[in-house]
């Protein structure tokens, strides 16, 4: 190729790329990059959507510190992500581990564990567990008819609402169990072969073979999911509405109490970049663990 | 003890306890559906039992579609339609175009452009929602259906990666070869990448389709008009505990927005089940 048509077709590929990603160009600054700029500007303010915004540094942030339902949320929202991460993982990976067998109705099996996860986020599912776990609710009958009468269900009771709704998040196991199968199955046999060969256990051979070969799979859950349990709504306004005694108040309710009902705007976008913060140090410190543990096979 | 017998039995206790976890996970959903036949009166004794003592389906299902607020439940279908087909259609399309320019061609600031949107994925679309709701606002855009579809219509940075991740997966010869028979860029997009990248595709389409139905965090905040309301914020104003009498009809409701989703699911299992193991596995 000479020199001219190198270059005319390097303008071409310009001019196509980026009438490619234009759309996704423009929802990017509309959608994501002026709101972004819009809601840190709004932090250092005070703001009602009645009066014009007005600036006030860093007051919105220092305000945090002394904020009772903040710190709440906080609480509540880092217990339960790190309580059900684990959890959801484990099970998940307890599953892949069982399906991953040679038997008839596999797929059967795998399509029932998997709806849970894809209907999950829906209002109807977070009404069951309302009925579930509430007043005169599934649980409440069924200890009944064993003879055990409680007064307070299970959402009434601040040391237990949590639970429920962390059950919810452990019943959507489904897609990191499909995530965990595919890698079992990416395991060359010929490992397990060796191993056997060796005279090694089961459970050795799960701690020093296949726990290893899937930590790749496990650092990409991870991430992903304690993104998204930081992002818990739904289920907390549907289910408890963030009580009894705030015992819900995931941070998420929070921050839509501050903008939506106070109209408390600049202390909720402050909020916002708060959360936004927390996420980055917690995705930024497992890419930094991410060499200790996790093991990538060279190709 | 013979080997056979051993196989047997090993098969026996993998369907037991596959079978129970099978129950446990889908009984919620069955109850839901049992109680969406029981009637008012007897919906609260013995909740957890799934038959009804006193069977009320005409009912429940007419009272629920007759709706909330004088509004009958086809008209939160009909708005929920409206917003997923739009937003999933442009959600797709856009996120095609980009996987593709991020797969296959070198444009300046490609690296750029493509870490931007690696970083959209990261920051969950609730901290957007105070700015977008004042931008909105603004723009007149507060309780019309546009406000519900804008946010996905220009493509999803899940969606961009998931397909760009199938896009490179292809090998790179079928290009090569159609440029040299003197296809252009937006040729090779139209008759190879886009035919081959279809199960990537619609697994972005059927995910897509669903989080718009069920989505419920932005209509809540952009939709104050009842008559403006999806499927989600009108199950959320059946909750209302000072209304709240009528548990056949939001039972039942319940039941049928949940049957797109699973009718789809069924339909498409092969895909969904495909789509969300490969996205794990990237390296």
């Amino acid at each position: 190729m000479t020199k001219t048509a190198f270059q005319s077709k390097r303008s071409k590929d310009n001019a196509t790329g980026y009438i490619l990603i234009a759309p996704w160009l423009i929802g990017f600054f509309l959608m994501f990059l002026v709101p972004m700029v819009i809601s840190l500007y709004l932090s250092f303010t005070n703001y009602t959507m009645l009066n014009a915004p007005k600036w006030i540094g860093l007051k919105n942030y220092s305000r945090m510190l002394t904020d009772k339902d903040f710190w709440q949320s906080l609480k509540v929202t880092f217990s339960y992500t790190f309580i059900l991460v684990p959890l959801r993982l484990a099970f998940a990976l307890a599953v892949a581990m069982i399906l991953n067998t040679k038997h008839k109705g596999l797929g059967v099996y795998r399509a029932v564990y998997y709806i849970p996860s894809i209907i999950g986020g829906s209002i109807a599912v977070s009404i069951i567990w309302k009925e579930i776990f509430g007043n005169n609710g599934v649980l409440m009958s069924l200890l009944g008819a064993f003879g055990v009468h409680q007064k307070v269900s299970v959402l009434g009771n601040p040391h237990t609402a949590i639970w429920a709704i962390i059950s919810l998040g452990v019943w959507q196991f489904g897609s990191s169990m499909l995530i965990f199968l595919a890698a079992l199955k990416q395991i060359p046999a010929t490992y397990y072969e060796a191993a056997r060969i060796d005279g090694a256990g089961s459970f050795c051979i799960f701690r020093k073979i296949t726990l290893p070969m899937i930590t790749p799979v496990i650092f990409f859950n991870l991430v992903l999911q304690l993104i998204n349990g930081f992002k818990v709504f739904t289920e907390g306004y549907i289910i408890t509405d963030g009580g009894p005694m705030n015992s819900t108040l995931f941070y998420v309710l929070n921050l839509y109490r501050r903008a939506f009902t106070y109209f408390d705007m600049g202390y909720s976008c402050a909020l916002a970049w708060i959360l936004i913060l927390i996420m980055g140090i917690f995705t930024a410190v497992l890419f930094k663990t991410q060499d200790s543990w996790v093991y990538y096979e060279k190709k | 003890m013979s080997s056979s017998v051993k196989k047997r039995l090993r098969s026996v206790r993998f369907h037991f306890l596959t079978i129970l976890l099978g129950l446990i996970m889908i009984y919620p959903l069955v109850w839901l559906l049992m109680s969406s036949f029981k009637s008012n009166r007897t919906m609260f004794q013995n909740t957890f039992s799934l038959w009804p003592t006193e069977w009320d389906i005409l009912k429940n299902y007419q009272s629920g579609w007759s709706g909330v607020s004088g509004i009958p439940f086809g008209k939160f279908i009909l708005n929920t339609l409206i917003v997923d087909l739009i937003g999933t259609a442009g959600c797709v399309v856009f996120s095609v175009m980009a996987a593709y320019a991020f797969a296959r061609i070198q444009f300046v600031g490609r690296k750029f452009w493509f870490t931007c949107c690696i970083i959209t994925m990261l920051i969950p679309s609730q901290v957007m929602v105070v700015p977008q709701y004042i931008i909105f606002k603004k723009m007149g855009l507060i309780n019309t259906l546009i406000s519900l579809a804008l946010p996905w219509f220009f493509g999803t940075a899940f969606f961009v990666f998931l397909i760009m991740q199938f896009i490179r997966g292809l090998p790179i010869e079928l290009d090569e070869a159609a440029e040299i028979d003197g296809c252009s860029r937006i040729g090779i997009f139209f008759r190879i990448i886009f035919p081959l990248t279809s199960p990537a595709i619609v697994t972005s389409t059927i995910f897509s389709f669903y989080w718009i139905w069920q989505d419920f965090f932005q209509p809540l905040v952009f939709m104050s008009k009842p008559q403006l309301y999806t499927v989600s914020l009108a199950l959320n104003l059946f909750l209302d505990p000072n209304s709240l009498n009528n548990y056949g009809g939001l039972f039942a409701m319940s039941i049928i927005s949940l049957i797109p989703v699973i009718a789809i699911f069924l339909i498409f299992q092969k895909y969904l089940v495909e789509g969300i193991a490969t996205t794990g596995m990237k390296n």
